[in-house]
């Protein structure tokens, strides 16, 4: 039975790991096809002269950055708040929203903008793509300062307030730098969701904004093409680096 | 007001006007008539939730909660075994997660991408199948349920096996010496003792794999090609090509409420043990 459990394990390993390496290992062929015809970096270097793919990319990191700032703010607040005392409808809500499917999020965020745009001189673009974004990361990042919170000893910030402090000031001094690693933590997940999502985005961009994952998309409905694998691959690089730094900077 | 609630307004804010104002006017869409260049007027009808009964909308209902069940099931045969290996792998178990959860860590839309890559007429498989001289034409391995069922277990797979595996962890190894001893062969064993101990994990995952896949959209559309038609892609066109927004809304109103009722009926039980 062990045996069998151990080759079991890897094939279901192979199962999960294998389509992407293949995928990786393609995007260094230096054919068009399937088909391996030598080692070339040609499908990298054609990101570069993709102007669609250049702009897509500027708007992506633009969009993660500004959204990840946002809500990695408010989502210290929030997870700092429900720790000094129960909000449970906020509480409820966010989990809500982390349980409600992409789709429905991101059509009732288009209705939702479509709406109030006909009293405001706003249309869709960049800027309701940050907001959606923000809206669907902020419980991400609740989330996981929460869970570094539940270690931390409440006793220091009594101190702090029995030794005359205010209580923005204990926050500011005492709380905040320990947080810190769970806050980078968090941000870095805000990143990768905002940087990762297409089905909240592609609804709320509007014509011209495009974004990476926009962009993959289309390429992949339309057909092979082998740019897509580089791109991918590059994507696979980013969001594991962006990883490993948060495992790192969580256990500090 | 003091400091401390003050923490809270941000998010009351965003959650408010970005989470709750949207779902109460898609409620409001739900309940209106389809204007004549999309958009939604008056009069105020019902028609929008008696229209998903119609055979054609009821059909892709079922045929949501059907994948999702499916996909959920082979989570749970696959996820099993998977599980109950690492939970006995001593020291190597944390790397071993890591193996499971690693996949999950990358884009969702790359990850679909790449079985896109394997799988469609010019792909890998039907490539190497063609040149190894066993088919003369390509496989059709896309653009059909089985190859849905295939994007969403393979999307959602961590999602079971976490749950199983710390169940599976807390399962005292004396127990298992003790049905050796009293004679029980291993298979025996895994489904008089195992698997009864394990019923928190096996409830969990299910939970947490089938939600995600009876809203999925990227998966069946990619995956499916437009032929496997999920209530995501339903809202999803009822919101872009067929501009009706009234219908789309309640479809999406009737998915929420699916997913919510479920999660809630799963974190009662949970709360009562």
């Amino acid at each position: 039975m062990k045996r069998f459990l151990s080759l079991y394990a890897a094939l279901a390993f192979a199962f999960l790991h294998v389509p992407l390496l293949v995928l990786i290992a393609f995007s260094f062929n230096g054919g068009k096809f399937t088909v391996w015809e030598g080692f070339s970096l040609r499908w990298y270097q054609s990101i570069l002269h993709d102007p669609q793919l250049v702009e897509a990319t500027g708007n992506s990191i633009f969009i993660a950055l500004a959204s990840t700032v946002l809500s990695t703010s408010i989502g210290a607040f929030t997870a700092y708040g429900m720790w000094k005392r129960r909000a449970p409808v906020l509480q409820g809500s966010l989990y809500l929203s982390l349980v409600t499917p992409e789709i429905v999020t991101g059509i009732s965020l288009l209705a939702f903008f479509q709406y109030i745009f006909r009293w405001l001189p706003f249309r869709l673009g960049l800027m309701t793509v940050v907001l959606a974004h923000v809206a669907f990361s902020v419980v991400y990042v609740t989330v996981v300062i929460s869970a570094r919170l539940t270690t931390m000893d409440r006793s220091l910030e009594e101190a702090a307030l029995d030794l005359g402090a205010s209580e923005w000031t204990a926050f500011r001094r005492i709380t905040l730098p320990l947080l810190a690693p769970g806050i980078a933590a968090a941000a870095l997940l805000a990143l990768i969701v905002s940087f990762d999502d297409y089905v909240i985005t592609s609804l709320v961009a509007g014509v011209d904004s495009e974004t990476l994952p926009m962009v993959v998309y289309a390429m992949a409905r339309r057909g092979a093409n082998p740019v897509i694998n580089a791109v991918s691959a590059l994507i696979v690089v980013l969001f594991g680096v962006l990883i490993v730094i948060s495992e790192r900077v969580r256990e500090a | 007001m003091n400091l401390r609630s003050w923490f809270l307004v941000p998010a009351r804010l965003t959650i408010g006007l970005f989470f709750a104002a949207p779902l109460a006017i898609v409620c409001g869409y739900s309940l209106l008539t389809r204007g004549d260049y999309g958009g939604a007027e008056r009069p105020w009808t019902l028609e929008n939730y008696t229209r998903l009964a119609d055979p054609l909308y009821a059909q892709i209902l079922l045929r949501s909660i059907a994948m999702a069940a499916a996909a959920t099931l082979l989570c749970l045969v696959l996820g099993f075994p998977l599980a109950l290996f690492i939970s006995r792998a001593g020291k190597r178990k944390n790397l071993y997660l890591q193996l499971v959860v690693l996949p999950f860590w990358t884009s969702f839309l790359v990850r679909t991408y790449a079985w896109l890559f394997l799988l469609r007429d010019t792909g890998l498989v039907n490539t190497l199948l063609a040149r190894a001289g066993l088919i003369h034409h390509p496989l059709a391995l896309l653009y059909n349920n089985g190859a849905v069922l295939l994007g969403l277990v393979y999307g959602y797979l961590p999602f079971m096996v976490l749950p199983l595996y710390a169940a599976l962890e807390k399962i005292d190894p004396a127990l298992l010496e003790a049905a050796a001893d009293l004679g029980a062969r291993p298979l025996t064993a895994v489904r008089r003792v195992i698997i009864p101990l394990s019923r928190p994990g096996i409830v969990a995952g299910s939970i947490l794999v089938f939600i995600p896949c009876l809203g999925a959209y990227l998966t069946p559309d990619l995956m499916g090609g437009g032929k496997t038609v999920m209530i995501g892609n339903l809202v999803q066109n009822q919101f872009t090509t067929s501009r009706d927004w009234p219908f789309g809304s309640a479809a999406s109103l009737i998915l929420l409420a699916f997913t919510s009722l479920l999660l809630y009926v799963f974190l009662r039980r949970a709360e009562v043990r």
